[in-house]
């Protein structure tokens, strides 16, 4: 059983928890993930670690609340315990000291997976320019920790309520043009599928090599279903052990999207059958 | 009493049938199909052995259980005295009782079988076993401490062995399972209607009460090493026992469509994650109404049982070679046909066709014929040119094998390897790697349990060799 120690909630969707699990704390590296259960009848989901004491032996994830389980994790408290917490799992990041700027851009909840990787890419001496970017204001978390973690920090809104309108690509276009591709050796993006989409079209015009992070479906995450498997450069690659970063202009992205979707209808389902046991009277999931 | 003068048997030709769930009721849940014998019939099955001086059942079984002892106390009614006797040699006979492939081993060789029925001896096996833990195993007897730490990496049936034998020889064990339950392939895969979950805990228990400590969540390769485990965290000896959990494809065109599982993932979901009491459990399993299962042995008779009982209406073997080859058990095979799986023999894909949201839609398949025998013995299927056809299906399952998951063997210094990732360990279950062994599937490639079993044994003894000597 895996205690929670701390609880930030961002906003209504997006929270943070940091749990006790000190055997993933001791090992795990930037660009790994873990895999939890709630309970007994809960199922495996597969969130990345946002950040990690090692003497503490704690473990931070921050997850935005899309279906029966996350809602369900966004419900417990301070105190409550988790059934299983497996990891570090998956390759970590390539850290190294490239020659020129990198840029790490993170959308939405994805803010959380790129700062540890961003936060060792500084350390490890390269100037790290990060973009942040969300839908609105309030939906926006971990300015400060990315302000720390980078050497630059960029801040944009889709709808403009914060800092500047327009979305991360818009950002960083003008980057590239400012700093010229040439001295811009690496891309690493992280967010949502098409947001991560949208960067790595931009990077191919410009020939610049871009990381991303995929979240294919997953169940053991210890490469024995194939169920998170993906297309990259014509070869099939399971995310949980091959990845999950790998060059976004190699991957397949419809059929990725396609299979993300497999189990929408069930996903749908659980989330109805989903009735919330905190006896706060909350309603549930809605 | 001398041999002449025994009065001559009366040998009942026929084994007593197994009772088992009506197939058409069957088909429909997940309850254990094969109920088990009663106290009578193992008795009335028990006197129909021939009690061989020669034991040839005993030289078919591959840890030598001693058959005809064993079944001679049942035949008095002894059935402690024969769950000891089997215990002997099985450390797992609930579990082997259900699962061996008896046609292939001990019953094979039985006299009897010759002219008649062999004898039902893992039918017998298995009575001893549930007897013994409807009135409650005895716990064993645990031998002095012995200061030594001995890590088991892997849960199946041979880190199971491995542990139980190593605790009770003294030695302080640590099981590391990636898996959230402990109990390997026994739990993740092979369903519940053949070997119920309950049967495969039992045993695990029985290990926390001789003092095994076990860690699930803990992917040996990740938050450690074997390597840091022996020189960072103390053990003095390590068995691997990771087995063989990579799935294979096929590399046809289609195989990442919406529709397309490896039976890992179709058995994993629904037997560990319980996706066949969705929603109540979260885990959800999604299928067509016409399933091809792809594969001729346990799994995939596994996958196209399970498929039915998840509600498909049509479910499909798909086998390159014809029914002889089968390699699967032959109950299992029979329990299929019975339930209503269909068989498409001596045919192969080509090609899984998808619809434009990338949903299987169909499978393209060649019709093979058998030419001459290959390495294996076995003929090899040939396809014959222009035999294409379309398959309507809408949900594929691929069970043509599995490999060994790389996670310990690419992490583990100095461990040597075959060609397909498989550990290379000697007759005692040693390594190349000092204080090192390893067995089942991770050394075999997809094998059997009772082979498993039989390796830990081996490298428990070989590791308590290692061990007193150092
Ligand atoms: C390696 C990896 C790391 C991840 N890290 C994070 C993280 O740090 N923070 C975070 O919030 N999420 C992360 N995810 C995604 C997270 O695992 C899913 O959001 C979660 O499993 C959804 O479970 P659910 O029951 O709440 O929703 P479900 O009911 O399963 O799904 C609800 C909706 O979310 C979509 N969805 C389901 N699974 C995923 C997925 N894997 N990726 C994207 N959309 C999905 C479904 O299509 C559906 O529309 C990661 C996924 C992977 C594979
Ligand atoms: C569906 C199916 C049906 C079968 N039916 C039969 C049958 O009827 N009769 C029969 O005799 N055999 C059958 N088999 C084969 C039999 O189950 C296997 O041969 C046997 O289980 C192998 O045992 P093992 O000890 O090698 O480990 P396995 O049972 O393979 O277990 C290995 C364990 O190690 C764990 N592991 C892997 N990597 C790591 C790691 N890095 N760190 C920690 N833990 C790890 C895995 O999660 C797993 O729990 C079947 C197999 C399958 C898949
Ligand atoms: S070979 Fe058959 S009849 Fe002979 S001892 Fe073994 S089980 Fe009995
Ligand atoms: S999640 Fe099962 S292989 Fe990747």
């Amino acid at each position: 059983m895996f205690k929670i120690l701390e609880k930030r909630v961002f906003s209504p969707i997006i929270k943070e928890l940091v749990v006790d699990a000190p055997k993933v704390a001791k090992s795990c590296k930037a660009g790994q993930f873990i895999i939890l259960r709630i309970q007994e009848e809960g199922e495996r989901i597969p969130l990345t670690i946002a950040d990690y004491d090692r003497e503490k032996g704690t473990i931070t994830i921050v997850f935005q609340e899309v279906g029966k389980s996350t809602t369900q994790l966004g419900q417990m408290e301070v105190g409550d315990y988790l059934k299983d917490f497996v990891g570090p799992l998956g390759e970590p990041s390539h850290i190294e000291k490239f020659d020129g700027t990198v840029v790490v851009v993170g959308g939405g909840v994805g803010i959380a997976p790129v700062h540890p990787i961003a936060r060792d890419l500084k350390e490890a001496g390269n100037h790290v320019i990060g973009i942040i970017g969300s839908r609105s204001g309030d939906l926006l978390f971990w300015e400060d920790k990315m302000r720390a973690a980078c050497s630059e920090l960029l801040v944009t809104t889709d709808d403009g309520s914060y800092v500047r309108k327009g979305f991360v690509t818009d950002v960083m276009k003008e980057i590239i043009e400012a700093k010229g591709k040439e001295n811009i050796p690496m891309v690493l993006a992280i967010g949502p599928q098409p947001m991560m989409r949208a960067v790595c079209n931009l990077t191919k015009d410009y020939g610049i090599k871009t990381i991303v992070s995929l979240n294919a479906t997953m169940v053991d995450g210890t490469g024995m279903c194939g169920c998170c498997r993906v297309s990259i450069a014509g070869s099939t690659k399971f995310v949980c052990v091959d990845g999950p970063e790998f060059d976004g202009h190699d991957v397949d992205w419809l059929e990725l999207g396609r299979r993300g979707g497999i189990f929408r209808d069930k996903e749908q389902q659980a989330m109805e059958h989903h009735e919330c046991k905190c006896g706060s009277g909350c309603g549930g999931a809605k | 009493m001398t041999d002449a003068k025994k009065p001559k048997k009366e040998i009942k030709p026929v084994k007593n049938p197994m009772p088992a769930q009506d197939p058409l009721v069957r088909a429909k849940n997940f309850n254990e199909v094969a109920t088990g014998y009663t106290m009578e019939t193992v008795i009335d099955e028990a006197k129909r052995c021939l009690q061989c001086k020669k034991e040839p059942c005993r030289q078919g079984c591959p840890v030598e259980v001693d058959i005809p002892a064993f079944i001679g106390l049942v035949a008095e009614g002894n059935f402690a005295g024969a769950i000891s006797k089997i215990k002997e040699k099985n450390a797992l006979p609930a579990v082997c009782g259900r699962v061996c492939p008896q046609e292939a081993q001990c019953e094979k060789y039985c006299t009897l079988g010759k002219k008649h029925d062999s004898v039902g001896i893992g039918r017998i096996e298995r009575f001893c076993a549930d007897w013994e833990l409807s009135t409650g195993v005895k716990v064993p007897e645990v031998a002095p401490p012995t200061g030594k730490r001995v890590a088991i990496v892997g849960s199946g049936p041979g880190g199971l062995t491995c542990a139980a034998d190593l605790a009770k020889l003294g030695h302080q064990v640590t099981m590391f399972e990636a898996l959230h339950v402990a109990g390997g392939v026994l739990m993740y895969g092979i369903p519940e209607f053949r070997l119920p979950k309950a049967v495969v805990q039992a045993e695990v228990d029985n290990l926390r009460k001789i003092g095994v400590q076990i860690e699930v969540n803990s992917v040996v390769g990740k938050f450690t090493t074997v390597d840091a485990l022996m020189e960072e965290e103390g053990f003095d000896a390590v068995y691997i026992g990771t087995g063989a959990g990579l799935p294979y494809f096929m590399n046809i065109p289609g195989e990442n469509a919406c529709g397309v599982y490896s039976a890992n993932e179709f058995l994993t979901r629904t037997n560990l994650m319980k996706a066949y009491q969705f929603p109540d459990y979260d885990t959800p399993i999604k299928l067509g109404k016409k399933v091809a299962v792809l594969g001729g042995g346990n799994v995939a008779m596994d996958s196209a049982r399970t498929a039915l009982r998840l509600g498909a209406e049509e479910s499909w073997i798909v086998y390159r070679r014809s029914h002889e080859e089968l390699p699967a058990r032959k109950e299992e095979a029979e329990h299929a046909e019975e339930e209503g799986v269909k068989f498409a023999l001596l045919t192969s894909p080509t090609e899984i066709i998808q619809n434009e949201d990338g949903w299987v839609t169909g499978m393209k398949c060649l019709k093979y014929e058998l030419g001459e025998p290959d390495d294996s013995g076995r003929r090899r299927p040939v396809p014959i040119e222009g035999s294409e056809f379309l398959m309507d299906i809408d949900t594929v399952v691929v069970a043509i094998g599995q490999g060994p998951n790389p996670l310990v063997p690419r992490t583990t210094k100095g461990l040597e390897l075959t060609k397909r990732g498989n550990i290379v360990a000697d007759e005692k279950a040693a390594t190349s790697k000092p204080g090192v062994y390893a067995g089942g599937d991770v050394v075999t490639g997809a094998a059997t349990v009772i082979l498993a079993m039989g390796a830990g044994r081996t490298a428990a003894n070989s590791i308590h060799e290692y061990l007193s000597s150092k």
